[in-house]
């Protein structure tokens, strides 16, 4: 591997393993009165966040190098895990650099977690955000373009600046580019998953979580530009598959290792869903926060936390799955998660429609052993590579 | 999640009150016209109990089914071990909400109701959506297994502990665009508001008495046990009873007979009689457990310990707080309505509930089980232990339990747990009178 790109794939590595937040000190540090937002999974708009001038941070818990200590006193044994190490990493006061924190509807957990963390932090500005399940822009929308105002007003407090349409419009801009720089290396993934791996484009694309836009941008762009350098990197024959179930809680590095080892090439997946929550780019002209509604209720992408309103589950799912001519889906849902593991069978039975085969198990964040994760990949991915073959 | 009114079979084991058998005629008599549905041409509706819409539906002459009923149900007549097993069976993950695998596992196996009635198929399925994300996946599910209509009712959450305006008008809007005009489709009837008002009118008159029988337990000793007891008392409020003659009557009746009780300096009534001497006063936060009722609730009535106030009989509707339907804002009270329910309410808002009960109904400690299917009531609950310890000074127990999983419910665990901390309060209170 080319020196630049180890250096760069190292980056935003430790970028990824900070739970120190230091990236995000530095970055309130250069300049006066800078502020930080931080939000939980999976979707909330961070363009409203960056046009206030302040830094959206994407809190995913803390992964398996975490020792929980104060975390699990809080949580049943049947919850999650993410919410234990997002707690642990708050009461050792790695958070103290947020100057406020999102939690946006996706599930009962999250949402109880923001009454808790009103309750343990009385003094911090909290906001539960209430995204709409209703699609109708005279219903959902007049809904949603009313807590969007909300959060307008409150992140202009915050700031101390208030947030005018240009400056929304251009975060709206920064951020389009960004999803669709993203999106750019999903299709790069998918035509050539040698080249651009899931366990590098996974580490890279999560460096969005503590950048600001415009350098998460640049840093995927010089990824772009690097790995196809490498001359070393050829096919290999492994399976294709689609990755489901990991929008939320994050599977470690080491189970997106283990895929890959066991003869899979990931061409889609949902980690981190919220940073592509918006399917294309949304509007820069006219009114912006109607443009972030209309994104929201026409652009939104299928997912288990986010009401179907007609038809069956599971069209996206199958849809991806033709597009990026995968050979099989790998449920791969955190442990105790509702929306995950509730949508699962759905999503099932629409892949037995369409006879893809389908493999599944769970994970924790800390899961730190691999050895029967590996063995069923490697029989699934044969199995389905013989059937394609057949 | 949710609510009341358990098996039909019980209440008449369970003492011999006349609001007992009334309740028992009521709940048999539903089932009855459920199962007559079809061959009479009436249309069914498959809706949660959490912000329930009854009175609309009965509006338009519409019979509800509540799942989450049928799983409690199924819990107590020990049906739901099965159920759950053939919902495990179909794909559905050990990891996921009992009360959705007992009712998938209940239709796969012939959806057969609580009373040996099979359950008409739905004709529209009201996904109403208070404070639990796991309603919207269940109906989803339920929507792969019957080819009808959904009307989707989005209720936004109580975050900051109020309503605000925009929340009552989204919701009014989804009544308006979105739930009527599908209940108007099913129905073949037009929106009837004047009818809507009628039964909105029964409904804050019954509640007057679900309240006031409620709020008896602040009477020392108390006449009611508010959880164990207290799941029969909200069960026609609940479920299928709200605006309708037949629920003014049964709360007329049960509190003339809380009354009577209460002028009897008598004690709650038990499977086994009156509750002797109260030894104990607690406040539970968090359901009940159905596949042992009977064996949970002896655990406490035993030792003497009376559930004074209880978080559970506030999830279909929190009306000791003062809310009533109002038939004078026939949607925006059903958005209030909803929108008030108890696991909408935001964490401070559901301490602040509890401190409150401890305070007016003089609770000697509080209860917490902690049920592994429900998010909703469970995250944060750990939390809201040591909260409401250090707030109010009295200590707190904490249990584990499933609502219809046996395989979750410990007896010798939770009994040794009960008695441990039911000795801890003795001590307490010798250490205070010493
Ligand atoms: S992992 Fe699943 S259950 Fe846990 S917080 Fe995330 S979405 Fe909710
Ligand atoms: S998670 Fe709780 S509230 Fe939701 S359906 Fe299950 S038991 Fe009811």
């Amino acid at each position: 591997m080319s020196p630049e790109l180890v250096s760069l794939i190292q980056r935003a590595q430790e970028l990824n393993d900070d739970f120190e937040l230091t990236a995000v000190r530095a970055w309130k540090e250069a300049g006066a009165g800078r502020k930080a937002i931080g939000h939980m999974p999976i979707y909330v708009p961070r363009e409203l966040i960056h046009a206030a001038g302040m830094l959206p941070v994407g809190i995913v818990g803390a992964g398996e190098r975490l020792e929980i200590i104060r975390g699990d006193a809080y949580f049943q044994s049947y919850i999650c895990h993410i919410p234990r190490s997002t707690i642990e990493l708050a009461l050792s006061h790695r958070l103290d650099v947020l100057d406020g924190m999102l939690f946006p509807s996706i599930c009962d957990v999250i949402r109880n977690l923001s009454g808790m963390w009103t309750m343990l932090f009385p003094d911090r500005y909290v906001r539960y955000v209430d995204l709409p399940q209703n699609f109708e822009p005279a219903t959902g929308g007049v809904y949603w373009r009313r807590e969007l105002e909300t959060l307008r007003e409150d992140f202009a407090r915050l700031s101390g600046r208030p947030i005018n349409d240009d400056a929304l419009r251009h975060s709206i801009a920064v951020y389009n580019e960004n999803r669709s720089t993203i999106c750019e290396l999903y299709r790069a993934r998918s035509r050539q998953p040698w080249v651009y791996p899931t366990s590098e484009v996974y580490v890279l694309v999560r460096a969005a979580n503590v950048l600001p836009p415009e350098d998460h941008t640049a840093l995927l762009r010089e990824y772009l530009r690097l790995a196809p350098l490498e001359t070393d990197r050829r096919d290999r024959d492994q399976s294709r598959v689609v990755l489901v179930g990991t929008f939320c809680e994050q599977p470690p590095l080491g189970l997106l290792l283990t895929l890959e080892r066991a003869g899979c090439w990931v061409v889609d997946d949902d980690l981190l869903l919220g940073l592509r929550w918006i399917m294309g780019d949304i509007s820069c002209d006219g009114d912006p926060l109607q443009a972030l509604v209309e994104a929201f209720l026409t652009r939104s992408v299928e997912t288990a936390a986010r009401y179907l309103p007609e038809g069956k589950h599971g069209g996206a799912l199958v849809d991806s799955v033709r597009r990026n001519r995968a050979e099989g889906v790998i449920f791969c849902a955190p442990s105790f998660c509702d929306p995950a593991l509730l949508e699962q069978p759905m999503l099932v039975a629409a892949l037995d429609r369409e006879g893809i085969p389908h493999t599944q198990f769970k994970y924790s964040e800390d899961t730190g052993q691999f050895a029967v994760i590996r063995e069923q990949a490697g029989t699934f991915s044969d199995s389905i590579r013989l059937w394609s073959q057949a | 999640m949710t609510a009341a009114s358990p098996s039909p079979r019980v209440p008449a084991e369970a003492g011999k009150e006349r609001s007992m058998s009334l309740q028992k005629q009521m709940i048999a008599g539903h089932y009855s016209a459920l199962s007559r549905a079809p061959q009479e041409g009436r249309k069914v509706v498959y809706t949660f109990v959490p912000g329930n819409l009854t009175e609309l539906l009965r509006s338009f002459d519409l019979l509800p089914v509540l799942p989450e009923i049928n799983a409690l149900q199924s819990g107590m007549r020990k049906l739901s071990g099965d159920y759950i097993a053939e919902a495990e069976k179909h794909g559905h993950s050990e990891d996921v909400c009992t009360y959705v695998k007992c009712d998938i596992g209940m239709l796969k196996k012939g959806n057969i109701g609580p009373t040996g009635e099979r359950l008409p198929p739905p004709d529209l399925l009201l996904l109403s959506y208070t404070g639990c994300f796991t309603f919207m996946k269940w109906f989803e599910l339920l929507r792969q297994e019957y080819d009808c209509p959904v009307a989707m009712l989005h209720v936004p959450y109580q975050s900051e502990g109020r309503i605000l305006p925009h929340h009552v008008e989204y919701i009014v809007q989804q009544l308006r665009t979105e739930v009527i005009p599908k209940l108007e489709a099913v129905s073949g009837r037009r929106y009837d508001e004047d009818r809507l008002r009628e039964m909105l009118r029964l409904s804050a008159q019954a509640e007057d008495d679900l309240v006031w029988v409620l709020e008896s337990a602040k009477h020392v000793p108390s006449p009611i046990d508010a959880y164990f007891g207290g799941v029969y008392y909200i069960g026609p409020m609940f479920t299928a009873f709200r605006g309708t003659a037949e629920g003014v009557a049964y709360y007329r009746v049960l509190r003339e007979e809380v009354e009577a009780r209460l002028r009897a300096g008598l004690g709650p009534l038990t499977p086994e009689g009156s509750q002797g001497k109260e030894r104990y006063r607690l406040v539970m936060e968090g359901p009940p457990n159905w596949t042992s009722f009977r064996e949970f609730w002896k655990m406490f009535y035993d030792e003497g310990a009376v559930v004074v106030a209880s978080s559970y009989t506030k999830v279909g509707g929190l009306y000791d707080g003062g809310f009533r339907h109002d038939p004078k804002r026939p949607l925006e009270t059903l958005a209030e309505y909803c929108m008030g329910c108890y696991t909408n309410l935001g964490l401070p808002t559901r301490v602040a509930l509890l401190e409150r009960y401890i305070r007016e109904y003089r609770a000697d400690g509080f209860m917490i089980n902690s049920i592994k299917s429900c998010n909703s009531f469970s995250v944060g609950q750990l939390l809201m232990l040591r909260q409401l310890e250090q707030s109010t000074g009295v200590p707190g127990g904490f249990i584990e339990s499933d609502l219809v999983d046996p395989r979750y419910f410990s007896a010798a665990n939770i009994k040794n747990r009960i008695e441990s901390y039911l000795q801890m309060l003795e001590q307490k209170r010798i250490g205070v009178n010493a």
